[in-house]
């Protein structure tokens, strides 16, 4: 019986959300009193996962060179079954979700995602997840001989240990179904699955020109741009912008939304997020239900006085 | 004008009745055949509630919708029928509750429905029925959503893939096919990235892949002729589920909202940065 973790690397480097998914795997190994490996793949600085209480670290070399879900889940799959794991720690990223299906089903693995905590019982294991959007949670017992948890971003606290992590590499030969063809990511920006505050704007900004406002805000936080779904829509700003129900997912820590009134569907979307602000001329907006903080203004005069501000702070 | 397209030609040569079999055979020969995987969930404005000691949700006074994700796979799958000719059957793990669903599938443009008659226990047993059907019935390309809208599994697609060893695309927002090969454009998390890949193929569909208006609403003639096209329902093999919900919890309620002067946003930092801790 043990525990495998799967940090996520992007172009070698580990991604943030690793640090907050061991943490996650010790607290787990210590509750189900067994321990945990982790297994990055072509990763240049797994070591940094080393004072987070694995026993071992494993490093696999791999020949594609970049994430290609198929591949990596038959390698995870062979490691899973050397290393006798019984519970499968995954992240919640577009490539983790991508993965978790075809790894569950070439192990034949129990699989939830989405979850919220630590299994409420062991026997049968059992977890919380989150399900209808955000607007409730269900209680999931899994009944795999293996399974796998599929861990919400911004859900446990990262805590190091001191630990004596051996780290080893192996390399393994695995083949892909997908070839990339071509590959466009944005450098060096904060993104809507990893960022730690989001600033999002709907239709109350008026028109695609006015986005600047948004932008001026989001730079001074190291923030995401997102924008509800009429301003996709509308071709105001891209897809890959949409948040809500019907678009994507936001469990951030911070997420101000300027301009959007908070229709169930958008809600449902952000919801997660642990602090919400909103800023809209209507006092009725159903976002102020939702949100944390409120201010009933003009975005086009609290914008840009609330950017000249952090600005100034920072 | 434009060279009449497979399909085109295929209706053409089928308001022939006598010719119609021997097309339909021969037109099955070359066209594509999508299987669109659908889910029936709760229509987004739906209130969440839970009945039998919080066990079992309440749908009394939903309305059930074709899940936004499948939709979207579905208005794309019926966008190669018209433009290059393809066969699209779609397909729901589930009871007699869906049939209605599924009709409004066929009312927009899907040629046939099949429904596998077993309760959708968990993405488990859907997925063990879809690959049982796959292995007797091939399918060039299938489409599933991204997620469900009511449990957010995000399991299915790839369950299938494993089960059946093919392809998989997720997040798929942009799918084109030539031949046995289809390039196709997966949303990331900051990016795009554009995979080629061959044939059998199923993808997660999600928004993008076509445009909100693109969407259909079912019309007067396509829910007539919705009733004569096949619904097909098929005996599940059996099959077990892997996981089990115990019972649902509404979240806590929340504190009402902290109003903020629009002219003392100095207030609103302090609160982030010392109150929320946020900044
Ligand atoms: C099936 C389905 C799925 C959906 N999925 C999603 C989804 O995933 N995500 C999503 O976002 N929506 C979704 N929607 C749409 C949703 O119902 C709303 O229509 C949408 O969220 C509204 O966007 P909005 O808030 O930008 O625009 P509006 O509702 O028009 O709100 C604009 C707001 O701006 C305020 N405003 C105007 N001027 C100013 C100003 N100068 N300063 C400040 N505030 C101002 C107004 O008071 C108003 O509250 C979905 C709808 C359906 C039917
Ligand atoms: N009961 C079902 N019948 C047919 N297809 C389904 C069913 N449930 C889920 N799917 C498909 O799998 C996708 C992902 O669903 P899920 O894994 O439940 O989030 C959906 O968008 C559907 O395409």
């Amino acid at each position: 019986m043990s525990i495998l973790l799967f940090a996520e690397s992007q172009q070698g480097k580990l991604k943030k959300g690793s640090t907050e998914l061991s943490s996650y795997g010790f607290a787990l190994a210590k509750q189900q009193n067994t321990t945990f490996t982790i297994v990055t793949i072509n990763c240049e600085d797994a070591d940094q996962l080393a004072n987070y209480g694995a026993s071992k670290l494993i490093n696999l070399k791999m020949e594609t060179k970049h994430f290609e879900a198929h591949a990596y889940a038959t390698a995870l799959a062979e490691i899973a079954t050397k290393e006798d794991a019984k519970i499968i720690l995954i992240g919640s990223s577009a490539d983790a979700k991508y993965m978790g299906g075809i790894l569950a089903g070439k192990l034949q693995a129990g699989y939830v995602t989405n979850v919220v905590g630590l299994p409420t019982s062991n026997d049968p294991l059992t977890v919380k997840r989150s399900v209808f959007s955000n607007k409730a949670f269900a209680n999931t017992t899994l009944a795999g001989a293996i399974n796998i948890i599929g861990l919400s971003n911004n859900v446990h606290e990262e805590i190091s240990q001191d630990s004596s992590t051996t780290v080893e590499q192996q390399d393994v030969q695995t083949t892909a179904k997908c070839t990339q063809a071509s590959l466009e990511q944005s450098e060096g920006k904060a993104t809507i699955a990893d960022a730690d505050v989001v600033v999002s704007g709907g239709r109350g900004l008026k028109g695609p020109e006015n986005w600047g406002l948004i932008e001026d805000l989001a730079d001074v936080l190291g923030a995401a741009t997102a924008c509800s779904k009429p301003v996709s829509d509308m071709g105001w700003r891209p897809h890959s912008e949409h948040v809500g129900q019907t678009g994507k997912p936001v469990a951030t820590n911070l997420y101000i939304a300027v301009g959007i009134s908070g229709a169930i569907q958008h809600l449902a979307g952000v919801n997660a997020s642990k602090i919400k602000v909103v800023i809209n001329t209507d006092p009725e907006a159903p976002f102020f239900k939702a949100a944390d903080y409120g201010i009933v203004g003009d975005a086009f005069e609290v914008l840009p006085k609330l950017t000249e501000k952090l600005k100034a702070r920072a | 004008m434009n060279q009449p397209t497979y399909y085109e030609l295929y209706k053409l040569l089928c308001t022939h009745n006598n010719l119609k079999i021997f097309f339909i055979f021969v037109f099955h020969l070359f066209l594509m055949k999508i299987l669109v995987c659908i889910s029936c969930v709760p229509d987004t404005t739906s209130k969440i509630n839970f009945k039998e000691n919080d066990t079992v949700f309440d749908d009394q006074g939903v309305q059930f919708v074709i899940n936004p994700n499948d939709e979207f796979g579905l208005t794309r799958a019926i966008w190669f029928k018209e433009k290059v000719g393809a066969f699209v059957d779609v397909l729901h793990v589930g009871q007699a509750s869906a049939d209605p669903t599924l009709r409004k599938a066929l009312a927009i443009g899907a040629d046939k429905a099949i429904r596998i008659d077993t309760p959708a226990l968990d993405a488990f047993v859907v997925a063990d029925q879809i690959s049982n059907y796959l292995q007797a019935n091939p399918y060039d390309l299938i489409i599933a959503g991204r997620e469900s809208i009511d449990y957010n599994g995000s399991m299915v697609p790839g369950l299938v893939a494993a089960k059946c060893d093919i392809a998989f695309v997720n997040t798929c927002v942009q799918l084109e096919i030539d031949g046995s090969t289809a390039t196709a454009t997966r949303e990331m998390d900051g990016g795009m990235e554009v995979l080629s890949v061959d044939l059998p193929l199923i993808i997660g569909s999600q928004k993008g892949l076509v445009e909100e208006n693109d969407l259909r609403i079912p019309n007067m003639r396509g829910i007539m002729q919705a009733r004569q096209k096949p619904l097909e329902v098929v005996t599940a093999v059996e099959s077990l589920a892997k996981s089990a919900i115990q019972n649902f919890e509404k979240p806590a309620p929340k504190a009402a909202v902290k109003l903020i002067p629009a002219d003392d946003i100095d207030q609103l930092i302090d609160l982030l940065q010392n109150e929320a801790k946020v900044l």
